[in-house]
């Protein structure tokens, strides 16, 4: 595949090198000389300085054979600019772009940017992971199909133990996959599993009853 | 009418005046309050610090109830990225936004958003005086 990267700072120069490896034709647009050389020199002659949202130096890496582009500068609004300038202007398949302001997100998409990853929210997500008493974790998102996989803990205060799953009125589109369990195979739940403190819950369910899915697990 | 305007510039500013003078309400946003000395001791409408980009500076700046939305910054990125998050997030009937490059102001205002070139304007501009 040939790919366009914009961006040359630590996340494009490390995605560069790891794309390399994979073995696809990978070049990197950067505005900065210094970035360029040190880019040069260590990975060959795969970036060319420039402002990847002008459509000149777009042409000039011949944008419109690639497969995909990735924008992944430190500002939202290059980012989003050149993956439109890329859409638009080259009918490149696929962007993908860095978002810095979470909230971004929702007008990436709107915008036709086809993959948005956030930075903040990733790092946020592994915190908060971290921390023995959040009560849920995202652990996927399955952005075309609208679902997500979430770990759900249950405390041992949780007004839920010793109720069975049936006793539970769970919002519409969420199912429960997985249990695990202290000193126990994970199991699958049935109607009739009994909840206990510390399960971990792995479920699917949907951005917008995430919250009543915690609640009622949790007996919130 | 009411007018959120982003970029406090010698345009913003003079525009916000503008548009005051005619009895419009006006907010006007910049990231700096030292750009705010642009506006006329005169000026009635609100400033306020705040980026463009933020959405919750936007709804400070009241463009949930706006007619009009001009993103005047000296970014073009800024300028179309602002006036597309008023377009589509908060429905604004007509946000304009400045891009200095010709090419880029081509490409969106084929995608819908209501764009002015000031290099191409002022070209033509100069032209015109030169064959005068």
């Amino acid at each position: 595949m040939y790919i366009v990267v914009v961006g040359g700072g630590r996340l494009g120069y490390y995605l560069a090198k790891a794309l390399l490896d994979e073995g696809h034709e990978v070049l990197i647009i950067e505005k900065d000389a210094t970035i360029c050389e040190n880019i040069v020199a260590e990975l060959g002659s795969i970036c060319i300085r420039g402002d990847g949202c002008e459509v000149s130096i777009l042409t000039e890496v011949g944008t419109s054979r690639a497969d995909m582009l990735i924008a992944v500068t430190g500002d939202d609004e290059d980012n989003l600019v050149t993956c439109q300038v890329a859409k638009h202007k080259f009918n490149v398949p696929r962007t993908i772009a860095r978002v810095r302001n979470p909230q971004n997100e929702a007008i990436f998409k709107k915008l036709g940017v086809d993959v948005t990853v956030s930075s903040t929210n990733i790092i946020l997500e592994r915190i908060a992971e971290e921390v023995p008493t959040h009560p849920l974790t995202h652990l996927l998102s399955i952005t075309d199909k609208g679902l997500e996989i979430v770990e759900i803990k249950i405390p041992p205060e949780a007004t839920t133990v010793g109720k069975t799953v049936k006793e539970l009125s769970l919002p519409k589109g969420s199912t429960l996959s997985l249990i695990i369990r202290k000193e126990h195979k994970p199991l699958i739940p049935k109607s009739t599993t009994i909840l206990e403190a510390a399960d971990q819950i792995i479920a699917v369910t949907t951005p917008d009853s995430e919250e009543k899915l915690r609640a009622t697990l949790r007996g919130d | 009418m009411k007018v959120v305007i982003m970029g406090c510039g010698r345009v913003g500013a003079q525009l916000a005046g503008l548009l005051d003078t005619d009895g419009h309400s006006v907010s006007i946003l910049d990231t700096n309050a030292y750009s705010f000395r642009r506006l006329s001791p005169e000026f009635g409408g609100t400033a306020l610090i705040g980026n463009g980009l933020d959405q919750e500076a936007l709804k400070k700046a009241g463009i949930a109830e706006a007619d009009a939305f001009v993103a005047v910054t000296q970014g073009d990125n800024r300028n179309v990225m602002a006036a597309q998050i008023a377009k589509h997030i908060f429905n604004v009937p007509k946000a304009i936004c400045r891009i200095y490059d010709p090419l880029r102001q081509e490409l969106y205002s084929t995608l819908g958003v209501e764009t002015v070139s000031p290099t191409t304007i002022f070209a033509q501009i100069l032209k015109g005086k030169l064959e005068d």
